[in-house]
C-alpha cells in the first residue's frame, strides 16, 4: 500500500486500543466464548477470523452475546427474589431489552455467515433484592465497559452501528440501577472500555462449569 | 470523580497512538503529519468535523448545566446529580478540544447560549431532552468515525451522555429507554435544528 494512502484504508488489525489489537481482542473474544459456551459454539472460524473481517466481527458479536445471555438470565431469575415493585419492574423491562438484544445479535452473527454461540449455564446466587441490585449494577457497568472496549474493533459499520444502539442501553440500565443503589448514575466523565481478559474475569465467576 | 484535567489525560491515554509523531510501522498513522500538517484532509478531516460538532454540542451542555447550577434550583442528591454532570461536559469540552488540536485541527469556539433556568421542573425536562438527543447524536455519527482511538473515544462520551439521560427521565418519571431497547440515532442537521433555539445568532 502507498503511504500516503494510509487515511484512506487504516488496517483495523494493526491498530491498538487499551494495548489490544484487534487480531488479539479477536482471538481472546472467541478464547472465552469457546470456553464459556462451549468449544462447538466457537466452531471451526477460529483460523480464519484473524484473517477475514467478517469471520472477526462473528466472534466479537457471539462474545457480546454471551454477556447479553447473562443479563437476560439474571433479570428472568430475578422473578423468585420477591423484589419491590419498583425494582421488579425495572428487571421486567431489562430481561425484555436483553432478549431483544439476544435476537438481535443472533440475527447478526447469522447475517454473517457465522454458528451462533450457544447459552452457558449461569449461576449468579443473589438471594434478594441488596445482592440483586449490586450485581446488576456490576453487569451493566460491565457491559457498558465490553462494547465500548469492542466497538472500535469492529469491522462492519452496520455491526457498529447496532452495537452503538444496544450499548446506549446498557449505558441507561447502568444509571437507572446506580440510581436505586444510590450511587452516582455516571461514576466518570468517561465510560472506558474494557479488554476481552477484564471482562472474562468478571463474567466467569458467573458461569456454571 | 473525574475533573477536567483528569479527562484531558483519559482522552490523551486513549489518544496515544494518534499524535502526529507516530512512526510505529506497525500503526497506520492516520495523522495530519502524513498529508501535510496544514490542511487536514479525507478521513482526518471527517473525523475533525464531527469532532467540532460534538464539541459544540458539549459547549451547549456544559454552559447550560454552569448556568443551572449558577440558579441554584437544585440541592442535595439532585444537586450532585446536576454538578456532576456539568463536570463531566466540561471534562468532554477539554477532552473533544485537546483531540481536535492532536489532530491539527482548529477547535470552533463557544457558541453564546440562552437558556430558560427559572423553574427547577422546566430545567430537568430541558436537561432531559438536551442528554437524549446528545447521545442520540453521538450514536448516529459512531460509525462515521474513521480512526479507531477516537472512536473509542467518542464511545467512551456516548454512554455517558445515555446515563445522563436515563437519569433525567428517572427524575422525571419517564421511561429511560423512550425508543425501546435500541437507542435511536439522530443525525447532524436534526441535532442542529432542535439546539438551534439555544444558540444566541
Amino acid at each position: 500500500m502507498p503511504k500516503n494512502k494510509t487515511l484512506a484504508a487504516p488496517e483495523l488489525h494493526a491498530i491498538e486500543i487499551h494495548g489490544m489489537t484487534r487480531s488479539s481482542f479477536i482471538l481472546k473474544s472467541a478464547l472465552t466464548v469457546g470456553a464459556t459456551a462451549g468449544a462447538a459454539a466457537v466452531g471451526p472460524f477460529v483460523s480464519n477470523a484473524l484473517a477475514q473481517d467478517a469471520e472477526g466481527d462473528i466472534a466479537i458479536v457471539n462474545f457480546a452475546l454471551v454477556l447479553e445471555y447473562l443479563e437476560t438470565r439474571f433479570y428472568k431469575k430475578a422473578t423468585n427474589l420477591g423484589l419491590s415493585k419498583e425494582v421488579a419492574d425495572l428487571a421486567k423491562q431489562f430481561a425484555d431489552d436483553e432478549q431483544e438484544h439476544i435476537n438481535a445479535l443472533r440475527g447478526a452473527v447469522k447475517q454473517l455467515g457465522g454458528t451462533v454461540a450457544a447459552k452457558p449455564v449461569f449461576d449468579f446466587g443473589v438471594t434478594d433484592e441488596k445482592s440483586f441490585l449490586k450485581l446488576a449494577q456490576t453487569l451493566e457497568d460491565t457491559g457498558v465497559a465490553a462494547y465500548n472496549g469492542a466497538g472500535p474493533m469492529i469491522k462492519n459499520k452496520d455491526i457498529l452501528a447496532a452495537a452503538g444502539s444496544i450499548v446506549q442501553i446498557e449505558g441507561r440500565h447502568a444509571a437507572a440501577i446506580r440510581l436505586q443503589n444510590g450511587e452516582m448514575p455516571s461514576p466518570d466523565a468517561f465510560d472506558k472500555g474494557m479488554t476481552v481478559d477484564e471482562v472474562t474475569k468478571a463474567i466467569t465467576p458467573l458461569i456454571k462449569k | 470523580m473525574v475533573g477536567g484535567s483528569g479527562g484531558v489525560a483519559a482522552m490523551a491515554v486513549l489518544l496515544g497512538a494518534c499524535g502526529s509523531d507516530s512512526n510505529s510501522t506497525s500503526t497506520p498513522a492516520p495523522a495530519p503529519a502524513d498529508t501535510g500538517a496544514k490542511a487536514p484532509s479525507g478521513d482526518a478531516k471527517g473525523d475533525l468535523d464531527i469532532l467540532n460538532y460534538a464539541l459544540t454540542l458539549e459547549f451547549l451542555e456544559a454552559d447550560f448545566y454552569k448556568k443551572v447550577i449558577d440558579a441554584n434550583l437544585f440541592n442535595g442528591k439532585n444537586g450532585d446529580i446536576v454538578k456532576n454532570f456539568g463536570e463531566s461536559e466540561q471534562a468532554h469540552v477539554d477532552a473533544l478540544t485537546a483531540t481536535i488540536k492532536k489532530l491539527g485541527g482548529t477547535p470552533v469556539t463557544a457558541p453564546q447560549t440562552k437558556f430558560d433556568v427559572s423553574d427547577a421542573m422546566a430545567v430537568t425536562e430541558l436537561a432531559a431532552t438536551v442528554e437524549n438527543l446528545g447521545a442520540a447524536a453521538y450514536l448516529a455519527q459512531a460509525p462515521k468515525i474513521k480512526n479507531m482511538e477516537v472512536l473509542a473515544a467518542a464511545l467512551s462520551i456516548h454512554t455517558v451522555e445515555a446515563r445522563h439521560a436515563a437519569t433525567l427521565n428517572t427524575l422525571l418519571g419517564k421511561s429511560i429507554t423512550p425508543d425501546g431497547a435500541f437507542g435511536k440515532p439522530a443525525e447532524m442537521d436534526e441535532v442542529l435544528a432542535a439546539v438551534k433555539p439555544f444558540i444566541v445568532a
